[in-house]
């Protein structure tokens, strides 16, 4: 039986991999701001096969309380054999120009929460000497680009901090995954107009349960992003800076 | 943050008709409550996973209830679940058929959604011993045109129950349900099919095989005279003993609107006539997996397609069991006579109606039959309508995309009640499909 934390538990794409991992017959500690909707969720897992299910709130920009709502899963749990992390939000780029606050805040919730609660996360698993740390950044932090480079900068920097704490827990027995998704359909892109390239949720939670259980290090996912993003990566920044991305 | 809006293009499983409409992606139930709670100007409906194949869920704006999909409790003493409205048939049976539990009335697809399957009051192929769905939900949590949540059963708010089952969305949006699954102890269903020469041996054996859980013909709908109405009954049984293994999602597509003159009246009569010799012998028996024996046409999706782009609707009526033999031998002779072709013509044998206002079963007989849209259908529909009407029987709401406003309040007598209903809670003022503005409601 697997023992799991999720923070942002509410996010559709951390949702639907709860719900694999519930049908797996896991333990949860969900952990999200929205007590409503993690109780739905919690019921939801329950009645999937979750052999139990703990619910916590948690503001992710509160960084006051990260050391206790951890320190509160891991005395749960016991053991714990995936940290998945899924909350974020996608920042209105224009309004980050014209304010400095907002650009910090957005930066605090999609970069530097995510490092804190890592940071406390990492100590205790390398002192248990297993488990997964699995966090959602995304394609938006292989390249910087005008429409939305503060999720980008946040994105890359916990895609950077992920890379550093792998190699640190590597010799510890503790996998680092780092989750790229491309374009998917959640709440989060509602306003979006939806292409050939969207995936649904579902098929990135899938994705997620695999390379978690293959112990990969990076997931581009939907896969062929891989390759997109391969492309764009060296697109030479003399070209890449009179395009309009 | 965004709630959501797409403006688009829908329309139902026959592709017709199509419209243009504000599709509404809400999130929570909270949302859903709010949302309502501040009236607008447009009609509104809610839509599950658009299996019905008219005009059912289709408004200026239509709510996707496909994001409400948690489970919230299940009783693993009784088989009680409780489920959000949007929760798919398809999705409750990969998770409960592992343990040993199997929906109590399934309609011939999976991809319809607990809300739809309450709202059209489905029936499957036990309606004569087990009735429709509604009758094994216990109670609903409804969302009125006001905003306020309420619960219904056969106990509190009762003519809402009795309303919002088989009631077509009009009364509110259905946000969850508890029905009651039963216990299966294989997912293989044994079943056993008849060859029968002609229309009355096939009623007859209807009334021969009435304990059988499952039973349907499949109609050779194009033969006539001596051989009209010879069909392939099929019986099923749940197997006793086996293993609880759930389907698995199929892939095969249509990717595409095919040419509609590949469905033409040759090749709908191949179909049929192979469909009747694929069994050689007059009786035979095999064990099937329960996902090709109830949902044949699930594993290739968007079959719809097949009908080309002016689409298909499906013609289901009912006619009371006193008009039996000679009523269906009166419209299947009509249509045999007009030499449009079905694909498919399932007969099925009902049992006792409910008490909802709307729900479609009556004891008799339904036929379903698909026939491709082209100039001169709706006429001659409009001509067994009549037919119909005749022998006491009427159409299929949630296959409707055509009928009459007259047509339907002759034979829906409890549609005075249904619109009083309405009334009272303010859902005439909000819930209208282009459905319920054709027929009157
Ligand atoms: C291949 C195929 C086979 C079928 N076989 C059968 C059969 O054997 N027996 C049978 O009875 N039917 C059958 N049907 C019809 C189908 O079961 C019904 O049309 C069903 O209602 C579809 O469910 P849905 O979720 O797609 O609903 P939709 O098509 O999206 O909506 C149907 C109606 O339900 C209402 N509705 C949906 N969700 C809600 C909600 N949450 N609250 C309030 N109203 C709601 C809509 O407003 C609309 O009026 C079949 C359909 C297909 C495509
Ligand atoms: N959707 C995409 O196209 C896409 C692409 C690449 C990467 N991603 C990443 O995937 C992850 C999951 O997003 P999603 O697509 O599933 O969208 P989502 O459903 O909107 O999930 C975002 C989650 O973050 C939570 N959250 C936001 N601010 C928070 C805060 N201050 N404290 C606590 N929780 C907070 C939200 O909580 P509430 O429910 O309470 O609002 C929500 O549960 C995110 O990290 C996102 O950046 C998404």
């Amino acid at each position: 039986m697997k023992n799991i934390l999720v923070i942002g538990a509410t996010s559709a794409i951390a949702e639907q991999t709860i719900r694999l991992y519930a049908q797996q017959g896991a333990r949860l500690y969900l952990v999200a701001r929205d007590v409503e909707k993690l109780e739905t969720i919690a019921a939801d897992a329950r009645v999937r096969g979750a052999a139990d299910v703990k619910i916590q709130t948690l503001d992710v920009n509160d960084f006051a309380t990260h050391e206790t709502v951890i320190e509160q899963a891991f005395a749960t749990l016991g053991q714990i054999d995936v940290v998945l992390m899924a909350h974020g939000t996608l920042p209105d780029q224009a309004a980050c120009e014209q304010s400095v606050e907002l650009t910090l805040k957005e930066l605090n919730t999609n970069a530097l929460s995510t490092i804190s609660l890592l940071t406390l996360c990492a100590n205790r698993l390398q002192t248990q000497g297993s488990g997964t740390l699995a966090v959602i950044s995304s394609v938006a932090g292989d390249r910087g680009r005008q429409s939305n480079y503060v999720y980008g900068a946040a994105k890359g920097m916990v895609s950077i901090f992920l890379q550093g704490l792998r190699n640190r827990l590597f010799a510890h027995g503790v996998n680092v995954l780092d989750i790229k998704p491309g374009f998917v359909d959640t709440p989060m892109t509602a306003a979006f107009k939806k292409g050939p390239l969207w995936a649904k949720p579902q098929q990135i939670a899938q994705s997620i349960v695999t390379a978690v259980e293959k112990g990969k290090h990076t997931l581009y996912t939907p896969f062929f992003w891989r390759w997109i993003m391969l492309i764009i990566r060296n697109i030479p920044e003399t070209i890449f800076k009179r395009l309009k991305l | 943050m965004n709630q959501g809006i797409n403006q688009r293009t829908l329309c139902g499983w026959g592709q017709y008709p199509k419209t243009e409409t504000e599709l509404l992606n809400v999130h929570s139930q909270r949302r859903i409550a709010e949302m309502l709670a501040a009236p607008g100007e447009k009609s509104l409906i809610a839509r599950g996973m658009g299996r019905s194949y008219g005009d059912s869920a289709l408004a200026e704006q239509t709510l996707s209830t496909l994001h409400l999909n948690h489970l919230i409790e299940f009783n693993t003493d009784t088989g009680d679940i409780r489920c959000a409205a949007g929760v798919t048939l398809s999705e409750l049976l990969e998770i409960f058929v592992p343990r040993g539990w199997f929906l109590p009335v399934t309609p011939g697809t999976k991809f319809v959604t607990v809300g739809g399957a309450i709202a059209s009051d489905v029936h499957g192929k036990n309606h004569h011993l087990h009735g429709c769905f509604s009758d094994h939900v216990s109670a609903l949590k409804l969302a009125l045109a006001n905003g306020d949540i309420i619960t219904c059963s056969r106990s509190e708010n009762a003519s809402l129950f009795y309303a919002t089952c088989g009631g077509m969305g009009l009364t509110g949006i259905i946000l969850n349900a508890t029905f009651r699954l039963i216990p299966i102890e294989s997912a293989l269903i044994a079943e056993s099919s008849y060859k029968t020469a002609n229309l009355a041996e096939t009623l007859e054996r209807f009334e021969e095989f009435e304990q059988a859980t499952y039973s349907v013909a499949w109609i050779d709908c194009l033969s006539s005279g001596q051989k009209l109405g010879r069909s392939l009954l099929m019986l099923g049984e749940h197997v006793p003993q086996g293993d609880l293994q759930a389907h698995r999602s199929g892939k095969l597509k249509v990717p595409f609107n095919m040419p509609s003159q590949l469905l033409n009246r040759y090749s709908v009569q191949a179909f049929n006539t192979l469909y009747y010799h694929k069994q050689t012998r007059s009786h035979a028996q095999r064990e099937v997996h329960y996902d090709p024996y109830f949902y044949p046409l699930d594993g290739l999706h968007d079959w719809n397609r097949l009908y080309g782009k002016n689409g298909f609707t499906q013609y289901q009526f009912v006619i009371p069991k006193a008009a039996g033999l000679e009523g269906m031998q009166t419209i299947l002779q009509r249509i045999v006579a007009s030499k449009r072709g079905s694909f498919l013509a399932v007969l099925k044998a009902f049992g006792k109606a409910n008490d909802n206002l709307l729900s479609f079963p009556v004891e008799g007989y339904t036929l379903a039959l698909d026939f491709k849209i082209d100039a001169t259908l709706f006429a001659f529909l409009d001509e067994l309508d009549r037919i119909v009407l005749d022998f006491g029987g009427r159409l299929y709401l949630t296959k409707d995309a055509r009928m009459s406003e007259t047509t339907f309040k002759q034979s829906y007598p409890n549609w005075e009640a249904f619109a009083e209903i309405r009334a009272q809670t303010g859902a005439d003022r909000c819930f209208h499909s282009l459905q319920s503005l054709r027929l009157g409601l």
